[in-house]
């Protein structure tokens, strides 16, 4: 039993929370599928552990589907880039349910429970499979997966908000045109290479720098992606999508939709086409790097105003989206792992922001900021979460957030960009304006007399803390983040991806 | 490098000159329409036009179907592209009648479905929620 588990890791991690979702619709009780949803997602997570431990070694794992071997079949293939996306996305499902469980309540109706759980969990197959698999189709369709999926969830914040349908319907329209054009670029790569392997694909492109098919490609997949990934001026699904959806969904969202979507353009950059590509340099140097540096100042202006707390947090993570896209943009190995250790840092941190701040709306019910003055005495403990995640986005030292923006400051000086590092401090520091302005009303502003709100239930307070504490653990503690993000940034310099893999799975098969 | 003027190059190209006709076309109308059901309709013609693209490529001349017929010889055209693209028409109506759902929902919430009415209900309703919030704070004061 127990090799066969090792075995199969790979496709277990995708096909648990596969199969729960149908079973959730199916059986159709909200108890029996919040069951069937943590169980899956808790079962994912420990096998997402098990694989980063296989693959933090720098080793590549390679999972034949169905015993066809690739390039003809689908091959999952994890490295310490995916590993660490999926280890994410699983933690992310494992906290995040547990307060769904309550948070829902109030939010969507009962009867609709049991769809709510089928549709999250179809959200994290499609995140997962997304990241797991070697072949390039197979990402539009598990993207396709989790995209409508997320539709859904955020058109359920409607029972509360009817805006939520019009930013669904928004995050739809820009959603299908961002996948409509990433699966152009790969029906041009097919048409140049014939393949859609990853790892094939890559050793055919190798050589193919100046076609216009592969160039075209290479603008369609990018810009494809960049929408998903709400890359600056990109951006405009996102505020909606986040403000008006249930505050769980917003919380898993940010914390992982658009990680996965960063994570596959870097695999899209490094892995299949080769950095070595002019047109590659170009797009980091003259596109990625002045928007990233944008994204960091004008995305932070405009939390700075917002009355809707949601709304604020959403424009911060499109400033941290910058961050991540500015670590790309520097070019070097370093550079990289900053981007994928801010991946992580960046997803515990707001997944923990968004948590508390969904406490908050589910105790007061009302979303805006001024209604959160005085509540830092009646409910102490989500108070306490949104300071240290707030300080966590400002990149205060015992935050994870603090090692994610030295890491950058480094790569940046290592390049030789210290007007870079001003700016990544510069714009830090307009997170402490918006990080303050909450604080402030939160410990400093007189609660209204008539106020009867309490602390949140345990229920709401678990998962937040839980992520709470792996923020400042890992701020204290980088050494496994940063080691992962090394090996991963490396490993994708170097074309670790196609290198010799251990092929999993292959026991018992003729 | 230069581009010479070749008739026979355009006419040989006569699908792909139509998807992107088609491609352009769609992308058009998600933009330019404020009709939510236009939108929906210009981005399905968006889609369709990628499948012309997929089923163009995988087309070898003068070949058949890829299908058993007892000859080794037999030119056929290249299955592949045309499995990809069952998905991806999955995919499409998987959208469409996602995007039609919403549709009826925000009609049903808004009693409209163009754009710039939604647009203006959403705006009336952030106006009257900042001026609740103005009107709490000066009753505080």
């Amino acid at each position: 039993m127990m090799s066969v588990v090792e075995n199969h890791a790979a496709i277990l991690v995708v096909l648990l929370p596969l199969l729960s979702a149908p079973l959730a619709m199916l059986f159709g009780n909200r108890h029996v599928a919040y069951l069937l949803s943590i169980a899956s997602s808790v079962a994912s997570f420990l096998l997402a552990i098990y694989l980063v431990l296989l693959v933090k070694d720098g080793s590549v794992l390679s999972y034949h589907i169905g015993g066809w071997a690739p390039p003809l079949g689908i091959e999952y293939r994890i490295d310490a880039a995916n590993a660490l996306v999926l280890l994410i996305v699983s933690a992310m499902s494992v906290a995040v349910l547990p307060y769904a469980r309550t948070s829902i309540k109030k939010e969507i109706a009962e009867k609709n429970h049991a769809l709510f759980y089928a549709c999250f969990m179809l959200c994290f197959t499609g995140l997962m499979g997304v990241t797991i698999t070697g072949d390039a189709f197979n990402v539009f369709v598990f993207l396709e997966i989790s995209s409508l999926s997320t539709y859904v969830l955020v058109a359920l914040g409607a029972e509360k908000d009817r805006r939520a349908l019009s930013a669904a319907y928004d995050y739809l329209v820009l959603g299908t045109i961002g996948a409509t054009f990433f699966v152009i670029g790969l029906g041009l790569i097919y048409m140049a290479t014939g393949t859609l392997n990853m790892v094939d694909l890559s050793e055919r492109l190798a050589t193919m720098e100046g076609n216009r098919t592969v160039r075209s490609a290479y603008a369609f997949i990018v810009i494809g992606m960049g929408l998903k990934l709400a890359i600056y001026p990109l951006h405009r699904w996102l505020p909606g999508a986040y403000t008006y959806a249930p505050s769980a969904v917003s919380a898993f969202l940010a914390a992982t939709a658009t990680k996965v979507a960063i994570y596959v353009v870097v695999r899209f950059m490094f892995s299949v086409f080769s950095i070595q590509f002019g047109f590659e340099q170009d797009t980091l140097k003259f596109i990625f790097f002045p928007f990233a540096i944008i994204a960091m100042f004008a995305a932070s202006f405009i939390a700075v105003f917002q009355v809707n707390v949601k709304r604020l947090l959403a424009y911060s993570s499109v400033a941290q989206i910058g961050y991540m896209l500015l670590g790309i943009a520097l070019f070097s190995a370093t550079g990289l792992s900053a981007s994928l250790v801010h991946l992580f840092n960046h997803a515990v941190t707001k997944g923990a922001l968004f948590l508390a701040v969904g406490a908050i709306i589910y105790q007061t019910g009302s979303p805006m900021v001024a209604h959160m003055a005085g509540l830092g005495k009646k409910m102490p403990w989500t108070s306490a979460a949104i300071v240290v995640g707030g300080l966590s986005l400002i990149g205060v030292p015992g935050t994870v957030g603090f090692v994610s923006k030295w890491v950058l400051l480094n790569a940046a000086l290592e390049v030789g960009l210290w007007p870079v590092s001003l700016m990544i401090v510069l714009s830090s520091l307009i997170a402490v304006v918006y990080v303050w302005k909450l604080v402030e009303l939160l410990y400093l502003a007189p609660a209204a007399e008539d106020s009867q709100v309490t602390e949140a239930p345990l229920s709401l307070l678990v998962p937040m803390w839980g992520l709470v504490l792996v923020t400042i653990w890992f701020g204290f503690n980088a050494d496994f983040t940063v080691q992962v993000s090394d090996m991963a940034a490396s490993s994708l310099f170097s074309g670790g991806f196609g290198k010799e893999a251990i092929i999993m799975g292959t026991e018992g098969r003729p | 490098m230069t581009f010479n003027f070749d008739p026979q190059f355009i006419l040989g190209h006569l699908n792909y000159w139509l998807f992107v006709i088609l491609m352009l076309t769609g992308l058009y109308i998600v933009v330019a329409r404020g009709n939510l059901l236009k939108k929906i309709v210009g981005l399905n013609i968006f889609q369709v036009a990628v499948f012309m693209l997929y089923i163009s490529m995988g087309k070898v001349a003068g070949g058949t179907a890829p299908i058993l017929t007892g000859n080794p010889n037999e030119v056929y055209s290249n299955p592949l592209p045309h499995v990809l693209i069952l998905t991806a028409i999955v995919v499409g109506i998987a959208t469409t009648s996602l995007g039609l759902a919403l549709i009826v929902r925000i009609n049903e919430s808004y009693g409209t479905i163009e754009e710039d009415e939604i647009l203006e209900l959403d705006h009336q309703k952030s106006q009257a929620e900042l001026d609740s919030l103005a009107k709490e704070a000066s009753d505080k004061s």
